[in-house]
């Protein structure tokens, strides 16, 4: 189960991944007590985006954490105590949800591994990024299970330097929140 | 009111709190809260309590809080006025105490610059409160104070803070009024109020049903307000059933009503452990199993379907899985199931009632909380227990601070109504019982108002008796005078081989003396036929009073259930011991 001082009574429970994405007041602190509430009773975070949503007024974080059925639980009402929390959803519960994650990778490239760098790209739809410096910079957008297979592959053939956004995710049933 | 423009931010407070019908403040002037202070001076309305360290105001604040069931306002000064208030804003998140601290700020040009008495409270208080805030904006100070009050108070109650910077104290512009401030619902924790029906139908089938049902109640009922207490007591009584309380919990059932067990836990009765242990159907009303009340976990209440109602779903399966879950106030939710029991005809199992009722009969004959008091030296238990005795038919209000004394105070004192007992539960606050009192003192005038302290705990805010004396406050410490910190020294008895490892209370001052000090009457009782008489005097004074109770040093605090065991291996006397892999598993714990 859950955190006690004592141990548990014997279970084992699986631990999942889960996507929360909450709804909050746009207000200073707002991200330090969300965060705070994490690392104040021990809960992981594996990653974290924030951006404020249609209605400037609001703002929606977006975290995925893993756990027990019994800790996402413990997680989502300890999130609703918070005072300008409107509403917590786990997404992965509705399973009819839709995630994506943003990489920029830059690319150690030369003559020998370009054209097979360059295929794996493609093949994954990668996007070559122009700029000022002409170094190799490419956008992959996707899942993250995808962009992880990526990277996996491309790091076969060069060296690379990555840097990930985190995932966010909308329930393709989603009624729109932020018209309140 | 009206609205009203052109007002400073400090004269805002002011009216604030007037219409929020804020009686009394607990405070501390300062740099960061001077014009606060000269808006408190320029009208009569509110008064100021002074205290004499920022931790007495807010423990003040809890006591006037919890006396009365009104909220508890504090008002301090920036940088170490704020600080000082940490562990009580804690305290009171731990116990859901509702308190608005008011506290000062640098002006906002400063913040962020290290300046003289600056520190980030919000910051810092952001995890001990229920809410905080930080007003930039004058025009929005007083809708701030509306809101705060509502969130002090609505759902499950707690501390909240408003840190108000000296510029904004200082600036002009306009107050809205409660009414004119609108506060989002999502905002106000909105509890539901009325539980789902479903689960009320199945709560009260389980009872019905059961054939050692025990009710676990806990200090929500307590929050819930004095009909809760009444509507569980009528409930309990209906159904027949056994029912126990917590630490905060004492007084929602009157102790000499017939179905109460006492308190269970870890220095709880052995009959209301047992009971717990064997149970068959559990209904926790307002109760969160707290460590100190379930033991071990996975042999707690093995056998037993769980109910639990509670006003905040956090609470529900955080640490112990249940069956039912009933999320709202429990006043209402009493009353659904009133409803829920008298549609359905249900009454309870008559004969099973009687089998469980005559197994707990042999539980109580162990007689747990019998003590031998001889000829000379006092038991702590018996001074208890002498106190109560002179004091049960006067309105007497008990605060304690924490350590062994406490738990004698629990198990020894008789609580008949709720909002009487007043203790550091969650947080175990050694300095809280006696600016508690002060603050039940000044809420309840005309009551008798005792802190029963141990000698090293009082130690902690006995600055607090110049406020005391200074407001005319009869409020009496009653010091279980052991010359140790009691609770670590049997604690380092149990688990460290007697191992006395700075826990004695040397140079402890001559209490008798120090009231004398501070004007006030000090009395001494050193041996059991100087007892009653010392009581006696102690509450018929009109005065501040500490009386200085010598009692035996090495007497330690039984029935225990020791960290790491379950309800059914209580230990009932030194002569007992925690069996070896629970005393491993346990001396980690605290
Ligand atoms: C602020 C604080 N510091 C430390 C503790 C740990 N502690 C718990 S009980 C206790 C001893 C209390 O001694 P005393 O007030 O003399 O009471 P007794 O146990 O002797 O009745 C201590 C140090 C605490 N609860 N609170």
């Amino acid at each position: 189960m859950n955190k006690s001082v004592y141990d548990s009574p014997k279970q084992v429970e699986d631990i999942n991944r889960h996507i929360l994405t909450i709804l909050v007041d746009n207000e200073p602190g707002v991200l330090a007590r969300v965060v705070g509430m994490f690392s104040g009773r021990g809960y992981n975070i594996d990653s974290l985006n924030v951006a404020e949503v249609n209605n400037k007024n609001l703002s929606r974080i977006t975290i995925v954490t893993h756990g027990t059925k019994e800790v996402i639980y413990q997680i989502q009402s300890q999130l609703m105590r918070i005072v300008p929390v409107h509403s917590v959803s786990n997404l992965d519960k509705e399973d009819s949800s839709v995630e994506a994650e943003v990489a920029l990778v830059n690319m150690f490239i030369n003559e020998k591994n370009k054209k097979d760098a360059f295929q794996i790209c493609d093949l994954y739809r990668a996007r070559k990024i122009e700029n000022e410096n002409n170094t190799i910079i490419f956008e992959i957008a996707g899942t993250s299970q995808r962009i992880d297979t990526f990277i996996k592959d491309i790091s076969k053939i060069t060296d690379i330097e990555i840097v990930r956004s985190g995932p966010v995710a909308i329930s393709s049933t989603q009624k729109n929140e932020e018209e309140e | 009111m009206e609205m009203t423009d052109n007002v400073t931010g400090a004269e805002i407070v002011l009216k604030s709190l007037t219409e929020q019908g804020v009686e009394v403040v607990f405070g501390y002037p300062g740099g960061a809260v001077l014009p606060i202070y000269d808006s408190l001076f320029k009208q009569n309305s509110i008064r100021h309590i002074l205290v004499r360290q920022e931790a007495g105001a807010i423990h003040a604040a809890e006591g006037y809080a919890r006396s009365s069931g009104k909220i508890g306002v504090v008002l301090v000064t920036s940088g170490p006025g704020a600080t000082n208030v940490v562990t009580g804003l804690t305290d009171s998140m731990m116990d859901s105490i509702p308190i608005v601290c008011i506290t000062g700020q640098v002006p906002q040009h400063l913040i962020g610059s290290d300046a003289f008495q600056e520190c980030d409270t919000t910051g810092i208080t952001r995890p001990c409160t229920k809410h905080n805030y930080l007003v930039k904006d004058v025009n929005t100070l007083s809708s701030v104070f509306h809101e705060a009050f509502s969130i002090a108070a609505n759902g499950r109650p707690g501390p909240v803070l408003i840190d108000i910077p000296k510029d904004v104290q200082f600036a002009k512009g306009s107050y809205q009024s409660s009414k004119e401030t609108k506060i989002d619902s999502h905002r106000l924790f909105e509890p539901k109020i009325k539980a789902n029906d479903q689960n009320i139908e199945e709560a009260t089938k389980l009872i019905a049903n059961a054939k050692k049902p025990i009710f676990y109640i806990g200090g929500g009922c307590i929050n819930s307000g004095p009909k809760a207490s009444k509507l569980v007591t009528k409930f309990v009584e209906e159904t027949k059933a056994p029912a126990t309380m917590t630490l905060m919990g004492l007084g929602v059932i009157g102790a000499r009503n017939k179905y109460s067990l006492g308190m269970l836990g870890m220095h709880g009765m052995y009959e209301a452990n047992m009971a717990m242990h064997e149970c068959d159907v559990m209904v926790n009303i307002g109760a969160r199993f707290d460590d100190r009340v379930t033991g071990r976990l996975d042999a707690f209440a093995p056998n037993s379907k769980k109910i639990h109602i509670d006003i905040d779903p956090s609470n529900i399966n955080k640490t112990i899985k249940i069956d039912v879950p009933i999320i709202g106030d429990i006043e209402s939710v009493m009353n659904q199931i009133f409803s829920s029991w008298k549609n359905n005809n249900y009454k309870s199992q008559k004969e099973d009632l009687i089998k469980w009722w005559n197994k707990i009969e042999e539980w109580k004959k162990v007689d747990c909380l019998n003590y031998n008091q001889g000829e000379r030296s006092i038991k702590p238990q018996h001074a208890i227990k002498r106190l109560y005795e002179l004091t049960k038919d006067k309105k007497t209000f008990i605060t304690t601070e924490v350590g062994q004394h406490q738990m004698w105070a629990a198990q020894y004192y008789k609580f008949e109504k709720p909002n009487r007992w007043l203790t550091s539960g969650g947080l175990g606050t050694m300095g809280y019982g006696f600016p508690a009192a002060i603050g039940a003192q000044i809420a309840n005038p005309d009551s008798l108002v005792i802190d029963i302290a141990g000698d090293a705990s009082i130690l902690m805010n006995i600055q607090e008796m110049s406020t005391a004396v200074q407001h005319r406050l009869p409020v009496k410490i009653f010091i279980l005078n052991n010359e140790y910190m009691g609770m670590v020294r049997q604690w380092q008895e149990l688990l460290h081989g007697g191992r006395y490892s700075e826990s004695y209370t040397d140079s402890l001052p001559d209490f008798v003396k120090l009231a004398e000090s501070f004007k006030a009457k000090g009395l001494r009782a050193k041996n059991v036929k100087e007892l009653d008489d010392v009581i006696l005097q102690m509450i018929s004074s009109k005065e501040t009073v500490i009386a200085d109770i010598w009692v035996d040093k090495e007497e330690n605090c039984f029935p225990m259930i020791q960290s790491g065991s379950a309800h059914n291996e209580m230990l009932l006397n030194k002569y007992q011991k925690q069996d070896e892999t629970s005393a491993e598993k346990g001396k980690v714990l605290v």
